[in-house]
């Protein structure tokens, strides 16, 4: 019986180095600003998963005591991957984007991150875009 | 009954706090349980000014059903990017903006549609338009940009608006 918790630990393990590899990889391979962001939201996300999953259940077979610290760890990671993902697509949308390139946005004519009113720059704001 | 929904503002923040807490806490000891209700009252009492209008859920069955396709959905999304990054040319590969037109209203149900946007195949959620009518969506691989929108129309919003709306 241990020895098949054993493998399954281990399986979870290899999966989440796996996807944990995936994610670093597209990060280095994908050519676009917005497509790098793909792969860190979501690769990494069975990647952690998975290592989370083999934590719980060494703790259960090998140590015999419940653990469910895991599933806040969890619970955490999605609610802020998609927050952080969001202000990396809106930092990306100021620096290259344009209302042109973009598609419309129907009925409101415009994204919201270009919502902004014009203001000149002054010297200092512009050290701090560059 | 007034004064009761004064002092528990969110009934079920209440229940969730206390559970978050005693997972923190990591034991079922009688002391977690009475700390962690201590702060399920509180903290929705002392933060009630800043959250006007909340949302009430309407399904709870939908909401499970909900949880349970999108963590299928992020299981399938990552080995879909995973085979888009390691097998497939980065010339082939197609990105593409979708803007997709929200029926949903209320900002709550947007956030959670575009958290499960973000976290699902090949999507992630960029922007919202200015009056908030549409999300601005980029795809990591679409052939076919129109295809995405009505999946995530139909998979992701219908049920969302089932449970929100």
């Amino acid at each position: 019986m241990e020895t098949a918790f054993e493998a399954l630990i281990a399986f979870f393990l290899i999966v989440s180095g796996i996807f944990g590899f995936v994610g670093s990889f597209g990060l280095l391979k994908l050519r676009d600003a917005m497509s790098r962001l793909h792969a860190p939201t979501k690769a990494t996300t069975l990647g952690v998963g998975g290592v989370l999953l083999a934590s719980i259940f060494h703790s259960i077979a090998i140590e015999h005591h419940l653990s469910l610290h895991e599933l806040l760890i969890t619970l955490f990671l999605f609610l802020t991957a998609p927050v952080t993902a969001h202000f990396i697509a809106k930092a990306h949308i100021h620096m290259s984007e344009t209302p042109e390139t973009l598609p419309g946005a129907e009925q409101d004519g415009i994204w919201a991150t270009h919502d902004v009113p014009v203001v000149e720059k002054t010297e200092g704001d512009k050290d701090s875009t560059a | 009954m007034k004064l009761l929904r004064r002092i528990f503002p969110h009934p079920h923040m209440t229940l969730l706090l206390t559970l978050v807490w005693m997972l923190l806490a990591n034991s079922l000891s009688l002391n977690s349980l009475i700390f962690g209700l201590f702060l399920g009252v509180v903290i929705p009492f002392v933060t009630q000014p800043y959250w006007p209008d909340q949302p009430k859920l309407r399904n709870w069955l939908m909401v499970i059903e909900y949880i349970l396709v999108v963590l299928y959905d992020i299981v399938v999304a990552n080995i879909v990017v995973a085979r888009i990054i390691l097998f497939k040319r980065d010339q082939d590969r197609q990105p593409a903006w979708v803007c997709v037109p929200l029926d949903l209203r209320t900002p709550e149900a947007i956030t959670v549609l575009a958290g499960t946007i973000t976290m699902t195949p090949g999507t992630v959620t960029a922007d919202l338009s200015a009056e908030g009518h549409n999300l601005l969506v980029h795809c990591l691989d679409a052939s076919d940009p129109d295809a995405v929108r009505d999946e995530i129309k139909q998979r992701y919003e219908r049920r969302l608006k089932e449970i929100f709306e």
